[in-house]
């Protein structure tokens, strides 16, 4: 126990490193997540072949290989970014294939007549999405983006390989000097990704429930 | 019917596949064996640990597997080769067992105290450098090598680092949690640390330019040299003492003191300085150095 309290400096800063990485990654990848649903859902055959290609490659990807790619592979072609940004970048465009499929299968779950009838009061395709179908897709799809949330944060893991100092890079650093404080130091880190999960799948709880659609 | 007769071929097919496989496999074994020559006569006190290890007639060794000249596994043999594997190999020859009868376990910087204790292995092998706080846990003889912790750079050494004190306010690369890293944060806190998890990638990020250098014990990084030397250099002046013991438990006071004179035998009667030219001093093109003393405590 007093290990952790001599180190809390360094657990705090490693937390707040994984929820700054998170929080960036989500936003990246729920924009760009429901931008490319939009794409695969749109009568335009490219912009569907566009989006379709960016999730197959994406998804089929680990995520491991995206870091690699990003971080020793694009400076070979002189596109070099920090560790940090390189790491958001990866675990965000990561995410945003799996966002793309949950949303696309919420928008598939809006009954046909609703987009019938926007585009018959003269919505155009875009007004439709945006004023009729994303706001009752976004209801039905709430349990699943709460789980890409989730396994989002726990994947900004990979990060420590790759020189972003958060929660798991703690776990080389103390263990090996302090092997025999490594029960100590696995608690740190996990309560440190609980302290970020288990509040949000809370928070997707009961967002659920408020916006589930009563059939 | 003709899936059946596919399958069947299929499964032929891969049955004599396997068996070709594990025959090279055995053929490679043979050619690749340890001129560290058995002591068949080996007779030790009832009750220790020699005794134990010498009656089973095999052993359990913790090694590095990813470290080239002193633990680096071979894909086609499936064994770790490497100056730690060879020098475990005498100490067992000293008890009485054969190198075919060591089953090696990989050991990384991690796990070493823990599988030391727990009883996994018998003796570590593996870059492990004696130090207090490590002492607290485990035992050590030896040491058998004294590295020194050094610094890469690009060929031609562009921006002119002679020692860490030229690091600061550059980037420089190492393993998270290894001692060479916390020694730069504790003793030159003006160097930019920037660290990954295995020492491949530190490699690469000095080739593309991420990284100005890399810093850990200098035969971790004449193995990363030997793979580009073309690419990379070594500064070659190393500032630390890093002393390589053989970890094993901490109680066990009649092993250690066996092993350490298992050392000092191998010292004197040259299969150590054989041992170093076979393996790091092959791709270091350094002669053996001179032997340590051992650390009797």
């Amino acid at each position: 126990m007093p290990f952790l309290i001599d180190n809390f400096a360094l657990f705090r800063d490693a937390f707040l490193t994984t929820l700054s990485l998170s929080l960036l990654a989500g936003l990246l990848a729920f924009v760009l997540g429901t931008v490319l649903a939009a794409l695969r859902v749109s009568p335009v055959a490219p912009l569907r072949g566009l989006a379709t290609f960016y999730v197959e490659v994406f998804r089929n990807t680990p995520l491991t290989v995206v870091f690699f790619f990003m971080i020793f592979g694009l400076p070979q072609i002189d596109f070099v970014v920090g560790f940090f940004t390189g790491a958001v970048l990866s675990v965000g465009l990561y995410t945003a294939a799996f966002v793309c499929e949950a949303v696309r299968s919420g928008i598939n779950a809006v009954s046909p007549g609703q987009a019938e009838a926007a585009r018959a009061i003269g919505l155009t395709f875009g007004q439709s999405l945006r004023e009729v179908v994303l706001p009752q897709a976004f209801r039905t799809v709430v349990p699943p983006l709460g789980n890409v949330w989730i396994a989002m944060v726990k994947n900004t893991s990979i990060a420590a390989g790759f020189s972003v100092s958060e929660l798991s890079s703690l776990l080389p650093r103390l263990v090996n000097a302090n092997a025999g404080d490594l029960l100590f130091v696995l608690l740190g880190v996990v309560v440190g990704y609980m302290v970020i999960t288990l509040p949000s799948a809370y928070a997707v709880h009961s967002l659920e429930r408020r916006v589930a659609i009563l059939r | 019917m003709r899936i059946t007769r596919y399958a069947a071929t299929l499964a032929a097919f891969g049955l004599v596949l396997a068996g070709c496989a594990s025959e090279a496999g055995n053929q490679a074994a043979e050619t690749s064996g340890s001129s560290a020559a058995v002591n068949t006569e080996a007779s030790f006190a009832a009750g220790t640990t020699m005794a134990r290890l010498n009656e089973a007639g095999a052993m359990t060794i913790g090694t590095k597997f990813d470290q080239p000249g002193f633990g680096l596994l071979n894909p086609r043999t499936g064994e770790p080769e490497g100056f730690d594997v060879e020098v475990a190999k005498i100490i067992a020859a000293e008890l009485g067992i054969e190198a075919k009868n060591i089953e090696w376990k990989e050991t990384v910087s991690a796990n070493r105290e823990s599988f030391i204790q727990n009883g996994q292995v018998d003796i570590v092998a593996a870059t492990y450098t004696i130090n207090d706080t490590r002492k607290q846990l485990v035992g050590f003889a030896g040491p058998y090598y004294i590295a020194g912790q050094d610094i890469m750079v690009t060929k031609g050494n562009p921006l002119k680092i002679e020692g860490p004190e030229d690091l600061a306010g550059k980037k420089v690369c190492s393993v998270e949690g290894s001692t060479p890293a916390q020694n730069i944060r504790d003793k030159y806190p003006q160097a930019q640390l920037v660290l990954f998890d295995v020492y491949s990638k530190c490699a690469d990020a000095l080739d593309n330019g991420q990284v100005d250098a890399v810093t850990t014990d200098n035969v971790i990084l004449t193995g990363l040299v030997a793979g580009s030397p073309d690419k990379r250099e070594l500064v070659g002046k190393p500032f630390t003492e890093e002393p390589y013991g053989i970890g094993l438990k901490k109680e066990d006071t009649d092993f250690r003191n066996f092993v350490n004179d298992a050392l000092e035998q191998a010292f004197e009667d040259g299969r150590w300085a054989e041992a170093w030219d076979r393996t790091a001093g092959k791709i270091t093109g350094q002669e053996a150095p001179e032997p340590p003393q051992v650390d009797r405590y």
